[in-house]
C-alpha cells in the first residue's frame, strides 16, 4: 500500500478529530503504520479545525501531511481553503451542499451527502463524522469494515454501539454507490 | 543543664539558634515541642517542613524529620509529603511573609482542599532576615525599612484568612500566653483536616526598635496586657479591638480531609466500580 | 501480553512512568502538556498513586519534591512558562539530590508565545535554567515509543543520580498519536534508589560511601531523623558555611554527571558510517530529518543523522568523533540556534549548516534538503 496522507477538515464540533483518530486506530488493528496530529486551541472548539491522519506500509518519519492523497471537507470555509491548497492528484470528498466552482480542478472528487444522511438516514446530526469515516475507508479501501467497525467502538461512549453501526453502514452505502 | 524536653526534641548540637536576642520564635518552638510531646506522637513520625525566613531556621534545630525548603513553598512540599505518606504527621512552620506573602497562595489553597497537615505561623509582623521589611501583617502605619513613612498597606488577618477559605481547624496564640498557645497547636495537630495556628511573634530587633515598642521585655508585656480572648473580641466592635491581640480557637469544622477523600476513590477502583 | 495500541506521546510518557515506578503526580494545566496531568489523573488512581492538581506550577515542582523525599517516584509536566516557574525548586531538587521528573512539552516563546505551536526552545532552560552551578539530565524522546521506554529510563537515571531529569518533549511529539507495542509481561530494567545499610552512616544523610556517586537514601519514618535544605549542607544535611564544605559539594553535583557520561548518554546514529553531511537533531525534529535522509539516500546522497537522545549532557565525545570523518553537519531543531552553540563548540573542522524556525511551524523534509545542499 502506498503511503496515505488523509486529511479532514470542517468547524469545530463536528468530530473530524475523533474521526481522524479513528482511521489510526482502525490501521493499527489492521498492522499498519499510522500518524496522527490536529490543530489545537480555539479553533478545535468552534472555528475551522482541521486533522490528519498519515497511513503507510513503511516507518512514518516526518508526522504531518505536507501533500495530501485524500481531503475531505465538510464546511464550504474549510473545503475553499484546503480544497484549492489539494493537489490535482488529490482525492477529495466533501459534502454534497457545498457549492464546488466549475473550474476547480481535481482528478478525483466526490459529493456525498454526508451531513444529510447523518441527519435524515441515522437520525442523528452528530454521527456525520462517522458517516464520513466509513465512506472514506470504502473510498481509500483502508481495512476491513469489521476493523474499522472495532476502532470505532473503542472511541465511542458506552450504549451508543446501536446508532454507530447504523451511521457506518449508510456512510459504506453513500460511498458504494459512487 | 537544658530541660528534658530540650535534649529529646532539639537537636543540641545545633544550638544555640542564629534568633536574635529577645526574639521570641525560640518560645513558640518550644511551643511546638512541647505539643508534639503532650500527644505522644512518635518522633520518627513527625515531618516537619519549613520554608525561608527567621520562623523556618526552627526546622534544624527540632529533632524530627526535617525539610527546610524555599521561600514560601513549606506547604506545597508538605502537601507532597502529606499525599504520598500519609501515615505521617506533617506539621509547616512559617513566618508571616513566607506563609501570607511569597506563599499566600499555597496557604488558602491547601486549606480550601484541606489537606492534613498543621500549620503553626511564627508571626512577628516583619521580614527579619532581611534586616526589618514591612510584611503583610505590618500593622498600617507602622514602620520597616522599606516603609519609611509609614506602612499603607493594609495587614492580613492570617487566621481569618485561613478560616475564610476553608481552613478546618484555626486558632490564635502568643508568644506570652504559652500554656494557651500548647493547647492550641496540640488541637490543631490532633485535627484531622488542614489545622492553622497563628502565633503572635515579638521581634524587638527590628520591629521592636523600628516602631519604638521597646525590648523583648516591652514587647511580652504588651502581649500580656492587651490580649483578648475570642469570646471576649466577639462583643467588641473594631474600634475597641484595635490593637489587641486575640487568643483562642477562630474556626472547627468536620470537612472532609483531602487524602482520605483520595484513598476513597484508590478504594472505589480497587473494587472495581 | 503483546499489544499494540494507538497512543498519544502525552499519554504514552505517563504509562512508561507508571511502568518505571512513578506512583505520585503533582501538576498544574498548561498547553501542550495538559493531557500528560490527565492522563495521570485517570491511570494513577488505579495503580494506588496519587495525583493532584496544584494551584499552580511552583506548587506543584514543590509538592514532587515532597513526595519523591520520602519515598514516592514522582513527576510533573509543563511547558515553557510553566518550566519557567519551576525553575527554582528544580534547583533544590538538585542541591537535595531528590530525584523527580520534569516532563516541559516544548512550545513556543518567550512568554505565552504560542501556545499550541512547536518549539524547541527551552533546550538551554533545561540546561540553566536554576541558578547556581548544577548538572542535569535531559532526554528528547522522537516516536510515542520513545515516550514510553525513555520515561523508564529517565526515572531509572534519576534514582540512580538522586537528580531531577528533564523530559524534553515538544509538541510535535506530545500531541502525536502513533501506534507502539506494550509488552505488559516484558522485563524491563527498573532502578530503586540505594538505602542506606551502613549503620555507621545512617546518620549522615549526605555520607557518600566509597565506590558510590551520590549518598544514599534512608526512608522517612523509621529509626532516625535527619535535616534536608537547600542550603549548602554537610554529609549532617545541616547549613554549612564552610567554603570547603560548599566546593566538596557543589564539585560533586557536577561530578556525578559529568563522571557517568557513558553510562548516561545515548545517540542514535543512522547512515554516518559512510556520510560525507551528518545532519544533527533531537526530538520531533528528528522526525522530518528522517524523512529527509531517505529522499537523500534514495537520491545516492551520502547523508546521515546524529540524533542525540540525551540532549544533556550532550553527547560532546560521540559528535567530536562523528566530526573528524566527515565533512558538514547541518543542525536542525526548532529555535533560533540553540544546540547549534554547543556544536560550534564541539566541532572545528567541518562546515557547519543550519535550519531553524520560530514562526510556530514545522520544519518540513524540503527544507532540510534545501540546508543540506546549501552547505554542500
Amino acid at each position: 500500500m502506498a503511503k496515505m496522507e488523509i486529511r479532514l477538515a470542517g468547524s469545530g464540533g463536528q468530530g473530524v478529530i475523533l474521526a481522524t483518530i479513528i482511521l489510526a486506530e482502525a490501521a493499527i488493528i489492521a498492522g499498519k503504520n499510522t500518524a496522527q496530529s490536529q490543530s489545537y486551541g480555539p479553533e478545535a472548539r468552534g472555528g475551522m479545525c482541521k486533522a490528519e491522519v498519515i497511513v503507510s506500509d513503511e516507518q512514518i518519519g516526518f508526522t504531518k501531511v505536507t501533500k495530501p492523497t485524500f481531503l475531505l471537507a465538510l464546511t464550504q470555509a474549510s473545503f475553499d481553503k484546503f480544497g484549492s491548497a489539494a493537489g490535482e492528484d488529490c482525492v477529495i470528498m466533501a459534502d454534497s451542499s457545498l457549492n464546488v466552482p466549475d473550474n476547480f480542478k481535481s482528478k478525483k472528487i466526490y459529493l456525498l451527502p454526508i451531513l444529510e444522511t447523518a441527519k435524515v438516514e441515522v437520525g442523528k446530526a452528530f454521527t456525520a463524522n462517522i458517516v464520513a469515516v466509513a465512506a472514506i475507508n470504502r473510498v481509500l479501501n483502508l481495512v476491513s469494515f469489521d476493523a474499522l467497525e472495532k476502532a470505532v467502538f473503542m472511541h465511542i461512549p458506552k450504549g451508543t454501539e446501536e446508532i454507530n453501526r447504523k451511521a457506518l453502514l449508510a456512510g459504506d452505502k453513500l460511498a458504494q454507490n459512487i | 543543664m537544658p530541660s528534658e524536653l530540650i535534649l529529646k526534641y532539639m537537636r543540641e548540637e545545633h544550638l544555640p539558634h542564629i534568633w536574635c536576642p529577645g526574639c521570641g520564635h525560640g518560645i513558640l518552638m518550644r511551643n511546638v515541642a512541647q505539643a508534639i510531646k503532650n500527644l505522644g506522637i512518635d518522633q520518627e513520625k513527625v515531618c516537619l517542613v519549613s520554608g525561608i525566613g527567621c520562623a523556618s531556621r526552627a526546622a534544624g534545630y527540632m529533632d524530627f524529620q526535617t525539610m527546610h525548603t524555599t521561600h514560601g513553598r513549606a506547604i506545597a512540599y508538605a502537601t507532597g509529603v502529606k499525599m504520598a505518606r500519609p501515615d505521617l504527621e506533617v506539621i509547616v512552620i512559617a513566618g508571616d511573609g513566607d506563609c501570607a506573602a511569597i506563599g499566600g497562595n499555597h496557604l488558602i489553597h491547601a486549606a480550601r482542599r484541606n489537606i492534613g497537615i498543621t500549620v503553626i505561623v511564627f508571626n512577628n509582623d516583619i521580614y527579619g532576615m532581611t534586616g526589618g521589611q514591612y510584611s503583610p501583617t505590618t500593622p498600617h502605619g507602622e514602620f520597616g525599612t522599606t516603609a519609611p513613612y509609614g506602612n499603607i498597606d493594609r495587614p492580613f488577618d492570617i487566621a481569618v484568612l485561613a478560616a475564610g477559605a476553608g481552613a478546618s481547624y484555626v486558632a490564635k496564640g502568643t508568644t506570652y500566653h504559652a500554656q494557651q498557645t500548647i493547647k492550641l497547636i496540640e488541637n490543631g495537630i490532633k485535627h484531622k483536616g488542614f489545622s492553622l495556628i497563628d502565633c503572635a511573634g515579638i521581634c524587638p530587633t527590628y520591629y521592636g526598635r523600628k516602631n519604638k515598642k521597646g525590648g523583648a521585655v516591652e514587647m511580652m508585656r504588651y502581649q500580656r496586657d492587651n490580649t483578648i480572648t475570642v469570646e471576649q473580641a466577639a462583643k467588641m466592635t473594631r474600634e475597641e479591638k484595635e490593637g489587641k491581640l486575640i487568643l483562642g480557637k477562630i474556626a472547627e469544622n468536620d470537612f472532609p480531609e483531602f487524602s482520605d477523600e483520595y484513598q476513597k476513590i484508590i478504594d472505589r477502583l480497587k473494587e472495581g466500580k | 501480553m503483546k499489544n499494540k495500541v494507538l497512543m498519544q506521546g502525552n499519554e504514552a510518557v505517563v504509562e512508561g512512568a507508571i511502568k518505571a515506578g512513578m506512583r505520585f503526580f503533582a501538576g498544574y494545566p498548561i498547553t501542550p502538556s495538559t493531557e500528560v496531568a490527565e492522563h495521570s489523573a485517570l491511570r494513577l488512581p488505579q495503580v494506588g498513586g496519587h495525583f493532584i492538581q496544584m494551584e499552580d506550577e511552583i506548587a506543584s515542582m514543590a509538592a514532587v519534591i515532597g513526595a519523591s523525599a520520602v519515598g514516592t517516584k514522582s513527576m510533573t509536566a509543563t511547558s515553557g512558562p510553566g518550566f519557567s516557574l519551576k525553575q527554582e525548586n528544580i534547583g533544590y531538587a538538585c542541591i537535595t539530590e531528590i530525584p523527580c521528573l520534569i516532563v516541559d512539552v516544548q512550545r513556543s516563546g518567550p512568554s505565552t508565545g504560542l501556545p499550541t505551536s512547536p518549539s524547541q526552545g527551552d533546550v538551554m532552560q533545561a540546561r540553566w535554567g536554576t541558578h547556581g552551578d548544577h548538572s542535569i539530565i535531559a532526554i528528547a524522546p522522537s516516536s510515542v515509543a520513545e515516550c514510553y521506554h525513555l520515561a523508564i529510563r529517565a526515572f531509572n537515571l534519576a534514582e540512580k543520580y538522586r537528580t531531577p531529569v528533564i523530559f524534553l518533549m515538544d509538541e510535535i511529539v506530545g500531541h502525536l498519536r502513533e501506534g507502539i507495542e506494550i509488552d505488559d509481561e516484558a522485563e524491563v530494567e527498573i532502578i530503586e534508589r540505594k538505602m542506606k545499610q551502613r549503620p555507621d552512616t545512617l546518620h549522615l544523610p549526605y555520607h557518600v560511601c566509597d565506590g558510590d556517586d551520590v549518598p544514599r537514601f534512608h526512608l522517612t519514618g523509621y529509626d532516625i531523623r535527619y535535616n534536608i535544605t537547600g542550603l549548602v549542607h554537610g554529609a549532617d544535611g545541616f547549613p554549612s558555611n564552610s567554603n570547603e564544605v560548599a566546593d566538596k559539594l557543589i564539585t560533586r553535583l557536577m561530578k556525578k554527571i559529568e563522571n557517568n557520561v557513558d553510562d548516561i548518554v545515548e545517540v542514535e546514529e543512522k547512515y554516518c558510517e559512510d556520510a560525507d553531511t551528518v545532519i544533527v537533531c533531537y526530538g520531533g525534529t528528528a522526525r522530518s530529518v528522517m524523512s529527509a535522509v531517505e529522499e537523500l539516500r534514495a537520491k545516492g546522497e551520502k547523508v546521515g543523522y546524529f540524533r542525540p537522545i540525551t540532549v544533556w549532557p550532550f553527547p560532546e565525545k560521540q559528535l567530536k568523533k562523528l566530526s573528524e570523518r566527515v565533512k558538514n553537519i547541518v543542525v536542525a531543531e526548532h529555535n533560533y540556534g540553540q544546540i547549534l552553540l554547543e556544536v560550534q563548540r564541539i566541532v572545528k573542522d567541518c562546515k557547519i549548516g543550519f535550519v531553524g524556525k520560530v514562526d510556530g511551524t514545522v520544519i518540513t523534509p524540503s527544507e532540510i534538503i534545501k540546508a543540506v545542499e546549501e552547505v554542500k
